[in-house]
Protein backbone atom coordinates (compact mmCIF):
# COMPACT_ATOMS: atom_id res chain seq x y z
CA UNK A 1 0.00 0.00 0.00
CA UNK A 2 2.64 2.55 0.92
CA UNK A 3 4.73 1.40 -2.19
CA UNK A 4 2.18 1.86 -4.25
CA UNK A 5 1.49 5.27 -2.82
CA UNK A 6 4.86 6.34 -3.12
CA UNK A 7 5.29 5.01 -6.47
CA UNK A 8 2.09 7.44 -7.60
CA UNK A 9 3.78 10.22 -5.73
CA UNK A 10 7.33 9.86 -7.69
CA UNK A 11 5.51 9.63 -11.22
CA UNK A 12 3.41 12.91 -10.09
CA UNK A 13 6.98 15.04 -10.20
CA UNK A 14 7.40 15.10 -13.25
CA UNK A 15 4.32 16.26 -14.20
CA UNK A 16 4.57 18.91 -11.18
CA UNK A 17 7.69 20.60 -12.64
CA UNK A 18 6.35 20.57 -16.03
CA UNK A 19 2.97 22.01 -14.89
CA UNK A 20 5.15 24.70 -13.19
CA UNK A 21 6.69 25.28 -15.85
CA UNK A 22 3.91 25.85 -18.83
CA UNK A 23 2.59 27.98 -16.32
CA UNK A 24 5.42 30.41 -15.82
CA UNK A 25 5.81 30.48 -19.62
CA UNK A 26 2.18 31.82 -19.91
CA UNK A 27 3.05 34.37 -17.20
CA UNK A 28 6.30 35.25 -18.75
CA UNK A 29 4.72 35.52 -22.14
CA UNK A 30 2.13 38.22 -21.22
CA UNK A 31 1.73 41.50 -22.67
CA UNK A 32 2.93 44.51 -20.50
CA UNK A 33 5.71 45.47 -18.28
CA UNK A 34 5.55 44.45 -14.57
CA UNK A 35 7.68 46.88 -13.10
CA UNK A 36 5.53 49.38 -14.76
CA UNK A 37 2.28 47.98 -13.37
CA UNK A 38 3.68 47.64 -9.71
CA UNK A 39 5.30 51.30 -10.00
CA UNK A 40 2.08 53.24 -11.85
CA UNK A 41 0.17 55.18 -9.02
CA UNK A 42 -2.51 57.57 -9.11
CA UNK A 43 -0.06 60.49 -10.07
CA UNK A 44 0.17 58.79 -13.53
CA UNK A 45 2.58 56.73 -15.18
CA UNK A 46 5.98 56.00 -13.53
CA UNK A 47 9.05 57.69 -14.06
CA UNK A 48 11.37 55.26 -16.85
CA UNK A 49 14.52 55.54 -14.63
CA UNK A 50 12.89 54.28 -11.87
CA UNK A 51 11.12 51.81 -13.71
CA UNK A 52 14.55 50.18 -15.07
CA UNK A 53 16.21 50.63 -11.32
CA UNK A 54 13.01 48.43 -10.20
CA UNK A 55 13.68 46.59 -13.12
CA UNK A 56 17.13 45.55 -12.06
CA UNK A 57 16.58 45.64 -8.19
CA UNK A 58 13.37 42.79 -8.56
CA UNK A 59 15.25 41.04 -11.36
CA UNK A 60 12.99 41.47 -14.41
CA UNK A 61 16.25 42.10 -16.59
CA UNK A 62 17.33 38.07 -15.37
CA UNK A 63 17.23 35.67 -18.45
CA UNK A 64 14.20 33.98 -18.43
CA UNK A 65 15.04 30.56 -16.24
CA UNK A 66 16.81 32.13 -13.49
CA UNK A 67 13.10 34.07 -12.93
CA UNK A 68 11.57 30.60 -13.71
CA UNK A 69 14.25 28.93 -10.80
CA UNK A 70 13.42 32.23 -8.39
CA UNK A 71 9.68 31.78 -8.54
CA UNK A 72 9.56 28.10 -8.47
CA UNK A 73 11.57 28.01 -4.82
CA UNK A 74 9.18 31.01 -3.61
CA UNK A 75 6.29 29.03 -4.91
CA UNK A 76 7.68 25.81 -3.20
CA UNK A 77 7.37 27.63 -0.12
CA UNK A 78 4.03 28.54 -0.37
CA UNK A 79 4.86 32.35 -1.63
CA UNK A 80 2.81 33.07 -4.66
CA UNK A 81 3.65 36.74 -4.37
CA UNK A 82 1.42 39.31 -4.33
CA UNK A 83 -1.46 40.87 -5.97
CA UNK A 84 -0.83 43.46 -8.64
CA UNK A 85 -3.91 45.57 -7.91
CA UNK A 86 -4.67 44.55 -3.92
CA UNK A 87 -1.58 43.90 -3.01
CA UNK A 88 -2.83 40.98 -1.05
CA UNK A 89 -0.88 37.96 -0.76
CA UNK A 90 -1.68 35.32 -3.44
CA UNK A 91 -1.64 32.50 -1.65
CA UNK A 92 -4.09 33.53 0.98
CA UNK A 93 -6.42 35.37 -1.53
CA UNK A 94 -6.59 31.89 -3.91
CA UNK A 95 -7.15 29.91 -0.14
CA UNK A 96 -9.78 32.30 0.77
CA UNK A 97 -11.83 31.85 -2.26
CA UNK A 98 -11.41 28.33 -2.46
CA UNK A 99 -13.30 28.03 0.92
CA UNK A 100 -16.87 29.08 -0.66
CA UNK A 101 -15.84 27.04 -3.87
CA UNK A 102 -15.54 23.54 -1.80
CA UNK A 103 -18.63 24.83 -0.13
CA UNK A 104 -20.74 24.96 -3.18
CA UNK A 105 -18.98 21.83 -4.70
CA UNK A 106 -19.60 19.60 -1.78
CA UNK A 107 -23.71 20.46 -1.99
CA UNK A 108 -23.68 20.38 -5.76
CA UNK A 109 -21.79 16.95 -5.39
CA UNK A 110 -24.51 15.81 -3.11
CA UNK A 111 -27.14 17.15 -5.61
CA UNK A 112 -26.32 15.28 -8.53
CA UNK A 113 -25.19 11.90 -6.81
CA UNK A 114 -28.46 11.56 -5.48
CA UNK A 115 -29.49 12.39 -9.33
CA UNK A 116 -27.25 9.85 -11.17
CA UNK A 117 -26.82 7.32 -8.91
CA UNK A 118 -31.11 6.21 -8.94
CA UNK A 119 -30.96 7.37 -12.26
CA UNK A 120 -28.39 5.49 -13.41
CA UNK A 121 -29.40 2.21 -11.72
CA UNK A 122 -33.02 2.38 -13.12
CA UNK A 123 -31.67 2.76 -16.65
CA UNK A 124 -29.37 -0.12 -16.31
CA UNK A 125 -32.47 -2.34 -14.83
CA UNK A 126 -35.05 -0.99 -17.05
CA UNK A 127 -32.49 -1.17 -20.34
CA UNK A 128 -34.21 0.41 -22.81
CA UNK A 129 -37.34 1.18 -21.57
CA UNK A 130 -39.11 4.82 -20.79
CA UNK A 131 -37.10 5.67 -18.31
CA UNK A 132 -33.74 4.33 -19.80
CA UNK A 133 -34.57 6.49 -23.05
CA UNK A 134 -35.50 9.60 -20.51
CA UNK A 135 -31.55 9.02 -18.56
CA UNK A 136 -30.36 9.11 -22.15
CA UNK A 137 -31.94 12.18 -23.60
CA UNK A 138 -31.16 13.88 -19.80
CA UNK A 139 -27.57 12.96 -20.11
CA UNK A 140 -27.21 14.32 -23.62
CA UNK A 141 -28.33 17.48 -22.75
CA UNK A 142 -26.80 17.69 -19.50
CA UNK A 143 -23.54 18.07 -21.85
CA UNK A 144 -24.92 20.30 -24.51
CA UNK A 145 -26.73 23.09 -22.16
CA UNK A 146 -24.33 25.49 -21.37
CA UNK A 147 -23.99 26.08 -17.59
CA UNK A 148 -24.61 29.60 -17.71
CA UNK A 149 -27.40 29.43 -20.07
CA UNK A 150 -28.73 26.76 -17.59
CA UNK A 151 -27.92 29.34 -14.90
CA UNK A 152 -30.08 32.22 -16.40
CA UNK A 153 -32.79 29.73 -17.21
CA UNK A 154 -32.95 28.98 -12.86
CA UNK A 155 -32.93 32.33 -12.35
CA UNK A 156 -35.28 33.85 -14.40
CA UNK A 157 -37.95 31.05 -13.56
CA UNK A 158 -37.27 31.05 -9.89
CA UNK A 159 -35.87 34.72 -8.68
CA UNK A 160 -37.43 36.25 -10.80
CA UNK A 161 -40.94 35.45 -12.16
CA UNK A 162 -41.41 33.10 -8.62
CA UNK A 163 -39.58 35.48 -6.63
CA UNK A 164 -38.70 32.31 -3.87
CA UNK A 165 -34.33 32.54 -4.36
CA UNK A 166 -32.23 35.17 -4.37
CA UNK A 167 -30.77 35.83 -7.74
CA UNK A 168 -27.17 36.01 -6.89
CA UNK A 169 -24.47 36.48 -3.95
CA UNK A 170 -23.05 34.82 -0.89
CA UNK A 171 -25.67 36.31 1.60
CA UNK A 172 -24.83 35.47 5.60
CA UNK A 173 -21.44 34.08 4.36
CA UNK A 174 -22.78 31.41 2.22
CA UNK A 175 -26.14 30.55 3.36
CA UNK A 176 -28.29 27.48 2.07
CA UNK A 177 -30.71 30.43 0.17
CA UNK A 178 -28.13 31.31 -2.00
CA UNK A 179 -26.65 28.48 -2.70
CA UNK A 180 -29.37 26.49 -4.39
CA UNK A 181 -29.33 28.04 -7.23
CA UNK A 182 -25.51 27.53 -8.36
CA UNK A 183 -25.73 24.36 -6.61
CA UNK A 184 -28.79 22.98 -9.00
CA UNK A 185 -27.17 24.79 -11.95
CA UNK A 186 -23.69 22.48 -11.32
CA UNK A 187 -25.17 19.42 -9.62
CA UNK A 188 -27.67 19.11 -12.78
CA UNK A 189 -24.52 19.09 -15.72
CA UNK A 190 -22.56 16.68 -12.86
CA UNK A 191 -25.29 14.40 -12.80
CA UNK A 192 -25.87 14.27 -16.49
CA UNK A 193 -22.20 12.44 -17.04
CA UNK A 194 -22.47 10.41 -14.23
CA UNK A 195 -25.47 8.75 -14.47
CA UNK A 196 -24.77 7.34 -17.46
CA UNK A 197 -21.21 5.84 -16.03
CA UNK A 198 -23.33 4.67 -13.27
CA UNK A 199 -25.75 3.01 -15.82
CA UNK A 200 -23.02 1.26 -17.95
CA UNK A 201 -20.89 -0.27 -14.82
CA UNK A 202 -24.52 -1.35 -13.39
CA UNK A 203 -24.76 -3.04 -16.75
CA UNK A 204 -21.65 -4.88 -16.22
CA UNK A 205 -22.04 -6.13 -12.86
CA UNK A 206 -25.30 -7.69 -13.63
CA UNK A 207 -23.87 -9.66 -16.34
CA UNK A 208 -21.18 -11.39 -14.32
CA UNK A 209 -21.60 -14.76 -13.41
CA UNK A 210 -22.40 -14.40 -9.98
CA UNK A 211 -26.13 -12.51 -10.75
CA UNK A 212 -27.03 -15.65 -12.58
CA UNK A 213 -25.62 -17.36 -9.86
CA UNK A 214 -28.16 -15.35 -7.59
CA UNK A 215 -31.10 -15.17 -9.81
CA UNK A 216 -30.48 -19.38 -9.97
CA UNK A 217 -30.65 -19.51 -6.27
CA UNK A 218 -34.61 -17.58 -6.24
CA UNK A 219 -33.15 -14.46 -5.01
CA UNK A 220 -36.05 -11.63 -5.69
CA UNK A 221 -34.79 -9.30 -8.48
CA UNK A 222 -34.99 -6.49 -5.97
CA UNK A 223 -32.08 -8.15 -3.56
CA UNK A 224 -29.96 -9.09 -6.84
CA UNK A 225 -30.01 -5.77 -7.68
CA UNK A 226 -29.63 -4.12 -4.70
CA UNK A 227 -27.57 -6.52 -2.88
CA UNK A 228 -25.29 -8.37 -5.47
CA UNK A 229 -25.15 -6.24 -8.13
CA UNK A 230 -24.74 -2.55 -6.53
CA UNK A 231 -22.05 -3.68 -4.25
CA UNK A 232 -19.78 -4.36 -7.17
CA UNK A 233 -21.35 -1.33 -9.60
CA UNK A 234 -20.75 0.97 -7.09
CA UNK A 235 -16.96 0.60 -7.25
CA UNK A 236 -16.39 2.90 -10.26
CA UNK A 237 -18.38 5.43 -7.95
CA UNK A 238 -15.42 6.46 -6.55
CA UNK A 239 -14.45 7.87 -9.82
CA UNK A 240 -17.61 9.34 -10.64
CA UNK A 241 -17.19 11.79 -7.56
CA UNK A 242 -13.75 12.78 -8.59
CA UNK A 243 -14.71 12.72 -12.13
CA UNK A 244 -17.81 15.00 -10.48
CA UNK A 245 -15.39 17.13 -8.46
CA UNK A 246 -13.74 17.60 -11.97
CA UNK A 247 -17.10 18.59 -13.86
CA UNK A 248 -17.85 21.40 -10.88
CA UNK A 249 -14.52 22.84 -10.92
CA UNK A 250 -14.74 23.42 -14.45
CA UNK A 251 -18.34 24.37 -14.59
CA UNK A 252 -17.42 26.87 -11.53
CA UNK A 253 -15.56 29.89 -13.61
CA UNK A 254 -18.27 30.77 -15.18
CA UNK A 255 -21.34 29.65 -12.80
CA UNK A 256 -19.77 31.58 -9.88
CA UNK A 257 -18.95 34.45 -11.98
CA UNK A 258 -22.85 34.27 -12.86
CA UNK A 259 -24.02 34.24 -9.18
CA UNK A 260 -21.74 36.54 -7.54
CA UNK A 261 -20.61 33.53 -5.80
CA UNK A 262 -17.17 34.37 -4.66
CA UNK A 263 -14.87 31.53 -4.82
CA UNK A 264 -12.12 30.44 -7.27
CA UNK A 265 -13.82 30.65 -10.31
CA UNK A 266 -15.10 33.93 -9.78
CA UNK A 267 -11.47 35.38 -8.71
CA UNK A 268 -10.20 33.84 -11.53
CA UNK A 269 -12.41 35.96 -13.81
CA UNK A 270 -12.01 38.82 -12.10
CA UNK A 271 -8.73 38.39 -12.37
CA UNK A 272 -7.86 38.39 -15.81
CA UNK A 273 -10.54 41.27 -16.24
CA UNK A 274 -7.83 43.28 -13.71
CA UNK A 275 -4.63 41.70 -15.25
CA UNK A 276 -3.63 40.56 -11.97
CA UNK A 277 -1.47 38.54 -13.84
CA UNK A 278 0.63 37.32 -10.24
CA UNK A 279 -3.07 36.32 -9.32
CA UNK A 280 -4.08 34.09 -12.37
CA UNK A 281 -0.66 32.37 -12.07
CA UNK A 282 -1.67 31.50 -8.44
CA UNK A 283 -5.54 30.15 -8.74
CA UNK A 284 -3.49 28.31 -12.36
CA UNK A 285 -1.37 26.48 -10.03
CA UNK A 286 -3.41 25.77 -6.77
CA UNK A 287 -6.32 23.88 -9.24
CA UNK A 288 -3.57 21.90 -10.96
CA UNK A 289 -2.24 20.51 -7.92
CA UNK A 290 -5.83 20.26 -6.33
CA UNK A 291 -6.46 18.29 -9.20
CA UNK A 292 -3.58 15.98 -9.55
CA UNK A 293 -3.86 15.38 -5.82
CA UNK A 294 -7.64 14.16 -6.25
CA UNK A 295 -6.69 12.10 -9.28
CA UNK A 296 -4.15 10.41 -6.49
CA UNK A 297 -6.64 9.93 -3.87
CA UNK A 298 -9.33 8.36 -6.60
CA UNK A 299 -6.32 5.72 -7.22
CA UNK A 300 -5.17 5.28 -3.42
CA UNK A 301 -9.23 4.78 -2.71
CA UNK A 302 -9.69 2.39 -5.67
CA UNK A 303 -7.10 0.48 -4.93
CA UNK A 304 -8.04 0.06 -1.48
CA UNK A 305 -11.15 -0.95 -2.18
CA UNK A 306 -10.51 -3.19 -5.14
CA UNK A 307 -8.27 -5.93 -4.07
CA UNK A 308 -7.83 -6.90 -8.52
CA UNK A 309 -5.60 -3.56 -8.90
CA UNK A 310 -3.37 -4.52 -6.70
CA UNK A 311 -2.10 -7.28 -8.87
CA UNK A 312 -2.04 -5.11 -11.83
CA UNK A 313 0.25 -2.24 -10.50
CA UNK A 314 2.03 -4.62 -8.29
CA UNK A 315 4.21 -5.60 -11.95
CA UNK B 1 -34.98 8.51 -29.12
CA UNK B 2 -32.64 4.80 -28.24
CA UNK B 3 -29.87 5.14 -30.40
CA UNK B 4 -29.03 1.58 -29.32
CA UNK B 5 -31.21 -0.17 -30.95
CA UNK B 6 -31.59 1.97 -34.12
CA UNK B 7 -28.61 3.57 -34.68
CA UNK B 8 -29.40 3.48 -38.09
CA UNK B 9 -31.89 6.28 -37.42
CA UNK B 10 -29.53 7.90 -34.98
CA UNK B 11 -27.13 8.61 -37.40
CA UNK B 12 -30.00 10.03 -40.14
CA UNK B 13 -31.19 11.95 -37.60
CA UNK B 14 -27.96 13.34 -36.21
CA UNK B 15 -26.77 14.12 -39.67
CA UNK B 16 -29.81 16.18 -40.27
CA UNK B 17 -29.59 18.04 -37.86
CA UNK B 18 -26.02 19.02 -38.59
CA UNK B 19 -26.95 19.57 -42.00
CA UNK B 20 -29.80 21.90 -41.00
CA UNK B 21 -26.49 24.08 -38.69
CA UNK B 22 -24.14 23.99 -42.06
CA UNK B 23 -26.92 25.20 -44.46
CA UNK B 24 -27.96 28.86 -42.35
CA UNK B 25 -24.04 29.22 -41.72
CA UNK B 26 -23.18 29.03 -45.63
CA UNK B 27 -26.61 30.82 -46.67
CA UNK B 28 -26.46 32.86 -43.59
CA UNK B 29 -26.82 36.47 -45.99
CA UNK B 30 -29.92 34.99 -47.69
CA UNK B 31 -31.71 33.64 -44.44
CA UNK B 32 -31.26 36.69 -42.28
CA UNK B 33 -33.72 39.36 -43.07
CA UNK B 34 -31.11 42.35 -41.42
CA UNK B 35 -27.32 43.07 -41.04
CA UNK B 36 -26.78 41.71 -38.13
CA UNK B 37 -24.18 44.73 -36.61
CA UNK B 38 -26.39 47.55 -37.66
CA UNK B 39 -27.57 49.19 -35.13
CA UNK B 40 -31.03 51.36 -35.11
CA UNK B 41 -31.41 52.69 -31.26
CA UNK B 42 -34.73 53.60 -31.87
CA UNK B 43 -35.81 50.07 -32.32
CA UNK B 44 -33.56 48.60 -29.21
CA UNK B 45 -35.20 45.84 -27.21
CA UNK B 46 -38.46 44.88 -29.59
CA UNK B 47 -40.54 42.00 -28.70
CA UNK B 48 -40.77 39.55 -31.48
CA UNK B 49 -42.69 40.22 -34.37
CA UNK B 50 -42.99 39.64 -38.11
CA UNK B 51 -40.20 42.31 -39.22
CA UNK B 52 -38.15 41.08 -36.17
CA UNK B 53 -39.03 36.83 -35.53
CA UNK B 54 -36.40 37.21 -32.28
CA UNK B 55 -36.66 40.89 -31.30
CA UNK B 56 -34.13 43.24 -31.26
CA UNK B 57 -31.10 43.57 -28.58
CA UNK B 58 -29.77 46.45 -26.63
CA UNK B 59 -28.93 48.45 -29.41
CA UNK B 60 -31.79 47.96 -32.13
CA UNK B 61 -30.15 45.23 -33.38
CA UNK B 62 -32.10 41.69 -35.34
CA UNK B 63 -31.65 38.79 -32.57
CA UNK B 64 -33.01 36.31 -35.65
CA UNK B 65 -30.00 37.88 -37.67
CA UNK B 66 -27.59 37.70 -35.74
CA UNK B 67 -28.14 34.14 -34.16
CA UNK B 68 -28.05 33.18 -38.12
CA UNK B 69 -25.24 34.42 -38.69
CA UNK B 70 -23.55 33.67 -35.16
CA UNK B 71 -23.40 29.46 -36.76
CA UNK B 72 -20.90 30.57 -38.78
CA UNK B 73 -18.66 31.81 -36.42
CA UNK B 74 -19.50 29.34 -33.99
CA UNK B 75 -18.96 26.55 -36.76
CA UNK B 76 -15.76 28.30 -38.03
CA UNK B 77 -14.13 27.99 -34.08
CA UNK B 78 -15.38 24.47 -33.89
CA UNK B 79 -13.42 23.38 -36.75
CA UNK B 80 -10.44 25.12 -36.82
CA UNK B 81 -10.29 23.90 -33.26
CA UNK B 82 -11.19 20.14 -34.18
CA UNK B 83 -8.40 20.42 -37.25
CA UNK B 84 -5.39 22.15 -35.52
CA UNK B 85 -5.57 20.21 -32.26
CA UNK B 86 -6.09 17.25 -33.93
CA UNK B 87 -3.31 17.30 -36.42
CA UNK B 88 -1.25 18.43 -33.05
CA UNK B 89 -2.45 15.50 -31.25
CA UNK B 90 -2.17 13.14 -34.16
CA UNK B 91 1.85 14.31 -35.02
CA UNK B 92 2.65 13.82 -31.30
CA UNK B 93 0.67 11.25 -29.90
CA UNK B 94 1.68 9.16 -33.37
CA UNK B 95 5.09 10.22 -32.46
CA UNK B 96 5.06 8.77 -29.13
CA UNK B 97 3.74 5.54 -29.79
CA UNK B 98 5.45 4.93 -32.83
CA UNK B 99 9.36 5.88 -31.03
CA UNK B 100 8.47 4.36 -27.61
CA UNK B 101 11.60 5.49 -25.35
CA UNK B 102 12.23 8.40 -23.95
CA UNK B 103 10.52 10.62 -26.76
CA UNK B 104 7.20 8.35 -26.19
CA UNK B 105 7.97 9.11 -21.68
CA UNK B 106 8.45 12.92 -22.46
CA UNK B 107 5.32 13.49 -24.48
CA UNK B 108 3.06 11.61 -22.43
CA UNK B 109 4.12 13.61 -19.35
CA UNK B 110 3.88 17.09 -21.46
CA UNK B 111 0.39 15.30 -22.01
CA UNK B 112 -0.56 14.19 -18.12
CA UNK B 113 0.71 18.21 -17.07
CA UNK B 114 -2.09 19.95 -19.60
CA UNK B 115 -4.74 17.15 -18.33
CA UNK B 116 -3.89 18.56 -14.80
CA UNK B 117 -5.08 21.91 -15.31
CA UNK B 118 -9.18 22.17 -15.26
CA UNK B 119 -9.96 22.71 -18.84
CA UNK B 120 -11.99 25.99 -18.90
CA UNK B 121 -9.65 27.09 -16.26
CA UNK B 122 -6.60 26.42 -18.49
CA UNK B 123 -8.20 28.34 -21.29
CA UNK B 124 -9.47 31.44 -19.60
CA UNK B 125 -5.69 31.43 -17.98
CA UNK B 126 -4.20 31.33 -21.66
CA UNK B 127 -6.35 34.36 -22.12
CA UNK B 128 -5.80 36.06 -19.56
CA UNK B 129 -2.12 35.89 -19.52
CA UNK B 130 -2.32 36.55 -23.34
CA UNK B 131 -5.03 38.39 -23.86
CA UNK B 132 -8.69 37.98 -25.22
CA UNK B 133 -9.46 38.08 -29.20
CA UNK B 134 -10.16 35.10 -32.10
CA UNK B 135 -6.71 34.18 -32.53
CA UNK B 136 -5.92 33.88 -28.64
CA UNK B 137 -9.67 31.94 -28.12
CA UNK B 138 -8.59 29.31 -30.98
CA UNK B 139 -5.40 29.06 -29.26
CA UNK B 140 -7.08 28.07 -26.07
CA UNK B 141 -9.26 25.94 -27.10
CA UNK B 142 -6.34 24.22 -29.30
CA UNK B 143 -4.05 23.64 -25.52
CA UNK B 144 -7.42 22.51 -24.06
CA UNK B 145 -8.06 19.87 -26.45
CA UNK B 146 -5.14 18.57 -28.57
CA UNK B 147 -4.37 16.18 -25.41
CA UNK B 148 -7.32 14.00 -26.16
CA UNK B 149 -6.21 12.89 -29.65
CA UNK B 150 -2.70 12.27 -29.12
CA UNK B 151 -4.05 9.55 -26.44
CA UNK B 152 -6.32 7.99 -29.11
CA UNK B 153 -3.20 7.99 -31.35
CA UNK B 154 -0.87 6.64 -29.07
CA UNK B 155 -3.09 3.98 -27.96
CA UNK B 156 -4.21 3.20 -31.54
CA UNK B 157 -0.32 3.15 -32.35
CA UNK B 158 0.65 0.82 -29.47
CA UNK B 159 -1.64 -1.69 -30.28
CA UNK B 160 -1.07 -1.63 -33.88
CA UNK B 161 2.48 -2.47 -33.17
CA UNK B 162 4.45 -5.89 -34.28
CA UNK B 163 1.51 -6.45 -36.07
CA UNK B 164 2.77 -8.49 -39.39
CA UNK B 165 1.54 -6.00 -41.89
CA UNK B 166 4.04 -3.42 -40.55
CA UNK B 167 6.74 -5.26 -40.43
CA UNK B 168 5.98 -6.47 -44.06
CA UNK B 169 6.01 -2.53 -45.03
CA UNK B 170 9.16 -2.05 -42.89
CA UNK B 171 10.96 -5.17 -44.77
CA UNK B 172 9.55 -3.51 -47.84
CA UNK B 173 11.99 -0.46 -47.45
CA UNK B 174 8.90 1.70 -46.65
CA UNK B 175 9.79 4.89 -44.00
CA UNK B 176 8.83 5.87 -40.93
CA UNK B 177 6.38 8.47 -42.38
CA UNK B 178 4.92 6.16 -44.94
CA UNK B 179 3.79 3.93 -42.73
CA UNK B 180 2.52 6.22 -40.13
CA UNK B 181 -0.26 7.86 -43.04
CA UNK B 182 -0.66 4.86 -45.07
CA UNK B 183 -0.82 2.02 -42.57
CA UNK B 184 -1.24 3.43 -38.71
CA UNK B 185 -3.63 6.13 -39.47
CA UNK B 186 -6.37 4.38 -41.53
CA UNK B 187 -6.93 2.12 -38.53
CA UNK B 188 -7.14 5.25 -36.09
CA UNK B 189 -9.22 6.83 -38.13
CA UNK B 190 -12.77 5.88 -37.13
CA UNK B 191 -12.10 6.65 -33.12
CA UNK B 192 -10.59 9.69 -34.34
CA UNK B 193 -13.77 10.62 -36.44
CA UNK B 194 -16.08 10.03 -33.08
CA UNK B 195 -13.53 12.35 -31.09
CA UNK B 196 -13.21 15.16 -33.96
CA UNK B 197 -17.18 15.03 -33.47
CA UNK B 198 -17.57 15.27 -29.94
CA UNK B 199 -14.93 18.17 -29.75
CA UNK B 200 -16.89 20.48 -32.41
CA UNK B 201 -19.63 20.55 -29.81
CA UNK B 202 -17.05 20.94 -26.78
CA UNK B 203 -15.02 23.87 -28.76
CA UNK B 204 -18.34 25.96 -29.53
CA UNK B 205 -19.38 25.56 -25.90
CA UNK B 206 -16.19 26.37 -24.68
CA UNK B 207 -16.10 29.37 -26.98
CA UNK B 208 -19.22 30.63 -26.14
CA UNK B 209 -18.47 29.97 -22.28
CA UNK B 210 -15.12 32.34 -22.68
CA UNK B 211 -16.99 34.59 -25.09
CA UNK B 212 -19.82 34.60 -22.58
CA UNK B 213 -17.17 36.15 -19.52
CA UNK B 214 -16.35 38.92 -22.29
CA UNK B 215 -12.83 37.21 -23.32
CA UNK B 216 -13.42 35.22 -26.17
CA UNK B 217 -15.48 37.02 -29.69
CA UNK B 218 -15.25 40.59 -29.15
CA UNK B 219 -18.67 42.39 -29.81
CA UNK B 220 -20.20 43.80 -32.76
CA UNK B 221 -19.12 40.57 -34.17
CA UNK B 222 -22.49 37.89 -33.84
CA UNK B 223 -21.36 35.43 -31.18
CA UNK B 224 -23.85 33.49 -29.27
CA UNK B 225 -21.77 33.89 -25.74
CA UNK B 226 -21.09 37.29 -26.49
CA UNK B 227 -25.01 38.20 -27.32
CA UNK B 228 -25.81 36.51 -23.76
CA UNK B 229 -23.36 38.26 -22.28
CA UNK B 230 -24.69 41.25 -23.79
CA UNK B 231 -27.64 40.35 -22.45
CA UNK B 232 -27.29 39.99 -18.76
CA UNK B 233 -28.23 43.79 -17.58
CA UNK B 234 -31.63 43.49 -19.42
CA UNK B 235 -32.47 39.95 -17.87
CA UNK B 236 -35.61 41.55 -15.97
CA UNK B 237 -36.93 43.69 -18.68
CA UNK B 238 -36.16 41.37 -21.86
CA UNK B 239 -35.64 37.84 -20.60
CA UNK B 240 -35.87 36.42 -24.15
CA UNK B 241 -32.58 38.16 -25.25
CA UNK B 242 -30.99 36.14 -22.78
CA UNK B 243 -33.12 32.60 -24.07
CA UNK B 244 -32.58 33.02 -27.78
CA UNK B 245 -28.93 32.23 -27.83
CA UNK B 246 -28.65 29.85 -25.27
CA UNK B 247 -31.07 27.64 -27.34
CA UNK B 248 -29.29 27.83 -30.47
CA UNK B 249 -25.66 26.65 -28.08
CA UNK B 250 -27.57 23.92 -26.78
CA UNK B 251 -28.80 22.84 -30.14
CA UNK B 252 -25.84 22.71 -32.21
CA UNK B 253 -24.13 21.30 -29.50
CA UNK B 254 -26.60 18.71 -28.96
CA UNK B 255 -26.29 17.94 -32.36
CA UNK B 256 -22.97 17.21 -32.91
CA UNK B 257 -23.31 15.02 -29.69
CA UNK B 258 -26.03 12.72 -31.18
CA UNK B 259 -23.61 12.67 -34.22
CA UNK B 260 -20.68 11.27 -32.34
CA UNK B 261 -22.83 8.95 -30.55
CA UNK B 262 -24.28 7.52 -33.45
CA UNK B 263 -20.84 7.49 -35.59
CA UNK B 264 -19.55 5.61 -32.61
CA UNK B 265 -22.35 2.76 -32.24
CA UNK B 266 -22.24 2.29 -35.60
CA UNK B 267 -18.55 1.41 -35.89
CA UNK B 268 -18.65 -0.60 -32.33
CA UNK B 269 -21.72 -1.97 -31.94
CA UNK B 270 -20.44 -3.52 -28.54
CA UNK B 271 -19.84 -0.17 -27.20
CA UNK B 272 -23.30 0.63 -26.42
CA UNK B 273 -23.21 -2.71 -23.65
CA UNK B 274 -19.70 -1.21 -22.36
CA UNK B 275 -18.85 2.00 -20.68
CA UNK B 276 -19.91 4.97 -22.88
CA UNK B 277 -19.21 7.89 -21.00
Amino acid sequence: MLAFILKRIILLLPVLLLVSIISFTLFYLSPGDPAEILLTGPQGPPDPAAVQEFRERAGFNDPAYVQYLRWLTKACHGDLGYSYTSGERVSDAVLDSFVPTLKLSLISLIISLLISIPLGILSAVRKGSLIDGLGMVLALLGISVPGFWLAYLLIILLALQLDVLPVAGYGQNGDLQHMILPAVTLGASAAAVTSRMMRSSMLEALQQDYITAARARGLSERSVVLRHALRNALLPVITVIGLNFTYLLNGSAVVETVFAWPGIGNLMTYSIYDRDYPMILGCMLFLAMLFLALNLMVDICYYYINPRTRHESGD
Amino acid sequence: MNLGTNSEFGTRLAALVVLGLVLPALLAGQIAPHDPEKARPELRLKSPCLDYPLGTDQLGRCIFSRIVFGMRVSLFIGLAVVLLSAMMGIILGGAAGYFGGVLDEAIMRVVDAFLAFPSIFLALAVIGFLGSGLTNLLFSLILVEWTGYARLMRSGVLALRGKEFLEAATGLGASNLYIMRRHILPNVLPSLLVMATLGMGNAILGAASLSFLGLGIQPPTPEWGAMMNDARPFIRAFPLMMIFPGIAITVSVLAFNLLGEAIRIRLDPRSEMRNES
